[in-house]
């Protein structure tokens, strides 16, 4: 289990998550967001990161969390992450963002496999600094099975 | 360009040498008596030998010298350029871009397969010994020769021999000599000076002022002689004077080193010409706009707009010259299918003739390279499966000779090209029968040709068990098919049994720029690609309430199905009063599209959607509108295969409630 040095944290549904700090490219405040119809949930809009067109994703969908309406403090995470071993610039919503900070000397954990609302292969590491509770989400497998479903979707269809 | 790799710079030129080599060997392989060609694949083989020992390829070079001597013998009319000869050296060929493309360090496999492919080049040699037909030598010779040294000190005097000897190349065919035998060794030699001194022979019409003019500015203190040449007899050595062609290589590279092939693009000088006027005129502009901008007070609209359509021309001009650049001639992929061709002729043990229409028609360099392995599958599909041996042939009424035909033409925005042989053609029958068997179409349905003959592109659709016995190769039709469909292309089939069948690939001139009509369904807008537009009605007010339950415009006297957009993308915003239908054909289908409103035409830069919405189908992109915001392009082709599938359910459901 590998824990990146630095991680930018966020809340969703007030969870807290933290993201590899070295994959962020940039955070903006919610763009116009073009709506993909048909899409899946998870990433169902595009938005325009200076020139470039970005899946606009959102985690809240993944971990089935209720989905609020974007508020004054929600941002849009930039960031580069491979999707099926395609170098892929991604957009993140989150409701607020929070801090960068250093995970050495944090306790971190596996996931239970039980004991949680949410699926527990999602979830790389929970981190524990200050007796809060940090979510690591293995984003590389939430793209991947996101892109399983759309796929099967399209199958069905 | 000194300090590129020099080694890099030699596969270039190595890459550029075997092309030509292969090239005249297959002409050869038509026409074994023309001289001319023979010389060519001498000099390749020639230089290529002398360039790779220079920069170290010493197997390359040991390898080339057995082919070289080869044909050395039949440039003097020992031997005969038979087809095996040109069999040996085409893989030969094969050979030496192996090693090439292993590098200095040699590999001792392919030493070994080296060894083979030289015992089968000396026994052609061997047989074609004899059979020799006695070639004309060239008689005439005009020009001159040079041997020129420059003074010491010249070098650190701004000297450069090698312009001069470029200079003496523009002249006429030059054969350049460096003369090594005045280089001290190593430890004794000074770098500023140069130790080489030229013997060169110059052939052409050029007279002797013309040579003393390149020395010009060095002529005063160095040894210069020119000689006229004198006519050689026949039966000299020529090989005497060629020899010297092998160190011709050795100034050249460092010349005119070429930039690594595959990221290179041969671009005519004066479209590089044109674009630097424009960028020069966009400067201009630029510096009008920034003096606005910063000027105090109210701005003049007049001069404002002034400004705007300036630019706004110039960009257009820019993207004009820009793709321009991009373009290259569909000839240069032809020529790679040649070899191809013939290596299926052999292999397959037909005889073909490849005929080639349209080389000049110009497509954008991103579509030809993604075009190769495509239409590689279509031409072995072509030879393998389309082609007859020549006794069934000859059976058949036919020539013996196969025919595959590649063309190219430019209709529209888009490039049709077509792969034709004369062979059986696609057998109907099995293609439904294999359909039917599939569950791909119910049995006995109606379908037109064009649709039938879609079916060899599905998936697991094997085309060699539904036409012919021979085994596939490589990838499945459905991966030409995706190929194809990721340039924005089509494919259309058209066969008749008996005479043959041509595929022919309908592709967009360029891929990243197109014209699009830019409509708004609810909220969202889509651009939709211009050239599928036919035409845009007024959704008649009958149609507007009518449910889906028959989904048919009459179009003056014919019935076009439509989609209703809203319901496809499942909006709720409401409905404009009146919505447009926007008719789109491409290929045989037809289809209107319902939409809110039709904004108007724009121009946009297509860009490819993420793997996420890739898969859509509706889509086949996005593009960037004027105020920023995101716009999809409608993938017309899949929107009019669901339309039709849709038209289809609906008819059946009908059918079952009657």
């Amino acid at each position: 289990m590998s824990i990146p040095e630095r991680v930018l944290t966020f809340a969703l549904d007030g969870e807290i998550f933290a993201i590899d700090a070295q994959a962020v490219r940039e955070i903006l405040e919610v763009p116009a967001i073009t709506r993909v119809p048909g899409a899946p949930g998870f990433a169902s809009g595009l938005i325009n990161v200076r020139g470039a067109i970005v899946p606009l994703t959102d985690l809240a969908v993944a971990f089935g969390m209720a989905h609020a309406d974007h508020g004054e403090d929600t941002r849009v995470i930039v960031i580069e992450a491979e999707v099926e071993g395609e170098p892929t610039t991604i957009g993140l919503v989150a409701d607020k963002v929070l801090d960068v900070a250093a995970m050495e000397g944090v306790p971190v954990e596996e996931a239970p496999p039980v004991g949680m609302r949410w699926r527990a292969d999602f979830i790389r590491a929970i981190a524990r600094p200050q007796g809060q509770f940090v979510i690591l989400p293995d984003l590389e497998l939430i793209f991947a099975e996101s892109l399983a479903t759309a796929t099967r979707q399209e199958r069905a269809a | 360009m000194s300090e590129d790799d020099p080694v890099a710079a030699f596969r270039v030129e190595a890459a550029e040498l075997l092309d030509s080599v292969e090239a005249a060997l297959l002409d050869l392989a038509g026409d074994s008596t023309n001289t001319g060609l023979v010389d060519e694949v001498f000099r390749g083989l020639h230089t290529l030998k002398g360039s790779g020992a220079m920069f170290g390829f010493e197997a390359l070079a040991r390898f080339t010298h057995h082919c070289e001597t080869a044909f050395d013998r039949v440039r003097k009319g020992h031997a005969e350029a038979s087809q095996a000869l040109i069999g040996v050296v085409l893989s030969a060929r094969d050979h030496m871009q192996a090693l090439i493309d292993v590098g200095t360090q040699g590999d001792p496999m392919l030493e070994m397969a080296g060894e083979a492919i030289l015992s089968s080049l000396e026994k052609a040699v061997a047989n074609s010994e004899g059979m020799a037909i006695p070639r004309a030598m060239p008689t005439e010779r005009k020009g001159w020769h040079i041997s020129f040294k420059l003074p010491p000190g010249s070098m650190a005097n701004g000297t450069n021999p090698l312009p001069l000897l470029d200079e003496l190349r523009g002249l006429g065919d030059c054969l350049i000599t460096p003369r090594l035998d005045e280089v001290p060794p190593l430890a004794s030699l000074v770098p500023t000076e140069c130790y080489i001194y030229w013997d060169i022979v110059i052939e052409g019409d050029v007279t002797c002022e013309d040579i003393e003019d390149v020395f010009i500015f060095v002529i005063d203190d160095m040894d210069l002689a020119i000689t006229p040449l004198i006519e050689e007899p026949e039966s000299d050595e020529p090989v005497e004077v060629l020899p010297v062609a092998t160190v011709l290589a050795a100034p050249q590279p460092v010349a005119k080193a070429a930039p690594p092939a595959q990221e290179s693009v041969r671009v005519a000088a004066e479209r590089l010409d044109e674009l630097m006027n424009r960028v020069g005129e966009l400067v201009i502009a630029q510096s009008r706009l920034a003096q606005l901008a910063a000027s105090v007070g109210p701005v003049n609209e007049l001069t404002l707009r002034a400004v705007s359509e300036d630019i706004e021309r110039l960009s257009a001009e820019l993207r004009d010259t820009t793709m321009a650049m991009r373009m290259m001639p569909v000839g240069n992929l032809f020529g790679r299918f040649r070899r191809l061709v013939h290596d299926l002729a052999r292999e397959t043990g037909k005889t073909i003739e490849l005929v080639t229409h349209g080389e000049a028609t110009e497509v954008d360099k991103t579509v030809i390279e993604r075009l190769a392995d495509p239409m590689i599958h279509l031409i072995r599909n072509s030879c393998d499966h389309g082609l007859e041996t020549a006794d069934d042939r000859v059976a058949s009424g036919k020539s013996a000779t196969g025919r595959l035909t590649l063309s190219a033409r430019q209709a529209g925005g888009e490039v049709l090209i077509a792969i034709t042989d004369d062979g059986r053609g696609i057998d109907r029958e099995r293609v439904r029968a294999k359909a039917e068997a599939q569950g791909l179409i119910q049995p006995g349905a109606i379908l037109g040709d064009g649709e039938l003959f879609q079916m060899i592109f599905h998936p697991g659709f094997s085309t060699a068990a539904a036409i012919t016995n021979l085994s596939g190769r490589g990838v499945g039709m459905d991966v030409v098919k995706r190929s194809i469909e990721s340039l924005r292309g089509t494919i259309d089939i058209a066969s008749t049994p008996g005479m043959g069948t041509t595929m022919t690939l309908h592709l967009p001139l360029t891929l990243a720029i197109i014209e699009c009509m830019l409509v708004r369904v609810g909220e969202g807008r889509y651009a939709i690609p211009l050239s599928v537009v036919e035409e845009c009605i007024e959704l008649p007010a009958a149609e507007v309430t009518s449910t889906a339950r028959r989904n048919f415009l009459d179009v003056r006297g014919e019935l076009v199905p439509y989609l209703r957009l809203r319901d496809t993308f499942g909006t709720d915003y409401p409905a404009d009063l009146f919505q447009k239908v926007v008719i789109v054909g491409q290929g045989r289908g037809r289809v209107g599209l319902v939409v809110d409103q039709i904004i108007g035409n724009t121009q946009t830069v297509i860009k490819s959607l993420s793997r996420f919405h890739a898969g859509q189908g509706s889509f086949s992109g996005a593009t960037i509108l004027g105020d920023g915001n995101v716009a999809l392009i409608l993938d017309v082709g899949n929107l009019i295969v669901a339309a039709q599938k849709n038209q289809r359910l609906l008819g059946e459901r009908a059918g079952e409630v009657a």
